[in-house]
């Protein structure tokens, strides 16, 4: 399956019952998988007249209580932020896609990672965060839509999967578990007129009193906190005698891989970890792998995002260090190894 | 003694922070009177978009959404594509609608989504203290046009009901007034008329209700009334402008 349609062949399985959308490269498969699928198994895809109006709709839907979802790219994510603010103050569910591609600006349709400060460390206005899920092959594509779908509604906050052109346009094999079970629990927040429910139910994010406001805050506060205690996933590989710890998510993370194996062969001792979640950050598996390793290098298709959560995590025990290609490039396993072979060689081996 | 005026059940018994002589409390009365005559109270949902309308959420006692700027259309077809039985209706201002929320009504309307909006026209932003609206009239003194709204700076007033009705999903469209009793029970016609329109899922609807806003139009409530009647109607005629059966109100 290609990546794009594996995300929407995810997103079914995992009761998505309707999706808004515009259209915009690269993950316009995506929307074309859904168009034809959701129709099939009776739930709605509808194409919304921008990416402004579908998270919008999106808002509509999810305070409606369905199972919602919407996808884009860099400049319609940019779009989407202001309604992401609304989404996660009014605490309402909701899976967005992010196909990122090089920017700034127009851009290109090119893969690149340069959303990761959008997504983190919140795009849009107000303190919120969203929950942030970045695989890295098309089966987890699949999988991870179910777990986005389940976390949205369990903590009642916006999740973000973000991937690139790569991953959306790659083909790999992929394993359909049927034997999913959906079980999407009761929302007795949501508004679905009175008939529904005792009283009167209110889909809102303002609060013009200020102690009011502030209540709201103190209540997503407690839930980031809950979310970053509970949620942090990431893979390790190699690490057993690494010094030097590669860190890289998504498709950056497929070329690390390689990057390992071949330092590996040659003598030097590198592992990776891979954080599957971007937010919360796996700052507890990396803080504690900071004591036994000798370094840390970054590797993303950016100038240099990531690696601030990287030592924060590693917090001066360790020296971090970036390397990165940006606008829609990609870094090759050779220019990676090359990196290493200087850091190595520059202390790190020693 | 026989009670026979009261507070509409769907309206909650709250103050309002509306100022004196504004007409948002008479629309809201319609409104919750429409949505009692119909008995439609457990199963309609609002949205309240920004502006003064925000406040809506408060005083209707129906599920409500609060909305942001200009995108209530959008969050009413979320809503009513997952619930399509429930009666749904956004209550918008000139700001929202006609300048930030142009997009999401027209393609609402094209799409003949079946959700009622409830358009309210003051001629100015009145939440943020008396800007010039895209229904500002030509000439019109506001705090962003205080030399008077001028064409070849600002261009033109929007006129929302002439837009509207070439779009094919477009069931019905009226313009009414609230600025005198008979213009009050014609309005309240026009909206119950546009809830029932959509009751009998025959497409979208919007009523526009030109309203008195006393405060940034720097008059005093009789004087806003008046000046509504000589100047507002002259340039946003009232009456239908699309109806699924034919007639006036």
């Amino acid at each position: 399956m290609k990546g794009n349609e594996a995300i929407g062949e995810g997103a079914v399985r995992a009761g998505c019952r309707y999706f808004f959308g515009y259209p915009i490269t690269p993950q316009s498969e995506l929307t074309h998988y859904l168009a034809k699928r959701l129709p099939e198994v009776g739930r709605l895809y509808m194409q919304a007249e921008s990416e402004v109006a579908s998270i919008n709709m999106v808002y509509g839907a999810s305070g409606a209580g369905a199972r919602v979802m919407t996808s884009s790219s860099g400049p319609g994510i940019s779009l989407m932020q202001e309604g992401l603010s609304y989404l996660a103050g009014a605490q309402l569910p909701c899976v967005v896609v992010n196909m990122m591609r090089g920017g700034p600006g127009l851009g290109n349709i090119a893969p690149s990672q340069a959303d990761y400060f959008q997504a983190t460390k919140g795009g849009g206005h107000g303190d919120y965060h969203l929950i942030v899920l970045a695989p890295n092959s098309v089966q987890e594509l699949v999988d991870i839509m179910k777990k986005a779908f389940d976390l949205a509604d369990r903590y009642r906050n916006p999740v973000m999967v973000m991937a690139d052109g790569i991953m959306a346009q790659m083909m790999e094999p992929v394993e359909l578990d049927d034997q999913y079970q959906i079980e999407i629990q009761p929302k007795p927040w949501a508004a679905t007129g009175k008939v529904d429910h005792e009283g009167k139910n209110l889909i809102n994010s303002c609060y013009v009193i200020p102690e009011e406001m502030e209540s709201l805050n103190f209540i997503l506060r407690d839930k980031y906190s809950e979310i970053n205690k509970n949620e942090q996933v990431c893979e390790e590989y190699q690490l057993d005698g690494a010094d030097i710890v590669l860190v890289a998510f998504g498709t950056a993370s497929r070329i690390c891989r390689a990057v390992v194996e071949k330092a590996r062969a040659q003598g030097i001792p590198v592992g990776m970890i891979r954080p599957i979640s971007l937010w919360p950050f796996p700052a507890d598996f990396i803080g504690t792998a900071a004591n036994r390793v000798k370094c840390f290098l970054s590797v993303e298709m950016n100038m240099g995002q990531m690696v601030e959560d990287v030592r924060l995590s590693v917090c001066g025990k360790a020296p971090v260090y970036h390397y990165g290609r940006f606008g829609g490039m990609v870094p090759t396993v050779r220019d990676v190894l090359e990196e290493v072979k200087k850091i190595y060689s520059g202390g790190a081996g020693q | 003694m026989r009670k026979v005026f009261s507070r509409p059940v769907s309206l909650k018994d709250v103050p309002f922070h509306y100022c004196p002589g504004c007409n948002h409390g008479i629309a809201h009365r319609l409104i919750a009177e429409v949505i009692d005559e119909l008995n439609i109270q457990d199963n309609t949902i609002g949205v309240a978009p920004v502006g003064c309308s925000v406040f809506t959420m408060d005083y209707f006692d129906i599920d409500m959404f609060q909305a942001s700027h200009g995108r209530a259309p959008a969050v009413a077809t979320g809503i009513k594509r997952v619930l399509p039985d429930r009666v749904v209706f956004t209550y918008q201002g000139d700001g929202d609608l006609a300048a930030i929320g142009t997009g999401e009504f027209v393609h609402a309307a094209a799409r003949g989504e079946n959700i009622t909006l409830i358009f309210i026209n003051n001629a100015v932003y009145g939440m943020t203290g008396g800007q010039m609206a895209p229904t500002t009239l030509i000439g019109q003194k506001t705090k962003t046009s205080p030399q008077g709204r001028k064409h070849e700076v600002n261009g033109y007033p929007i006129k929302v009901c002439e837009m509207l009705p070439p779009l094919e999903g477009t069931a019905y469209v009226a313009r009414v007034a609230v600025h005198k009793p008979k213009s009050i029970i014609q309005a309240k016609k026009a909206i119950k008329k546009a809830f029932e329109v959509q009751i009998k899922g025959l497409g979208f609807s919007l009523v526009e209700v030109l309203s008195a806003c006393p405060t940034n139009w720097g008059l005093s409530p009789i004087e806003a009334v008046t000046w509504l009647e000589e100047n507002m109607i002259p340039y946003y005629p009232l009456g239908e402008f699309k109806t699924p059966t034919a007639g006036v109100i």
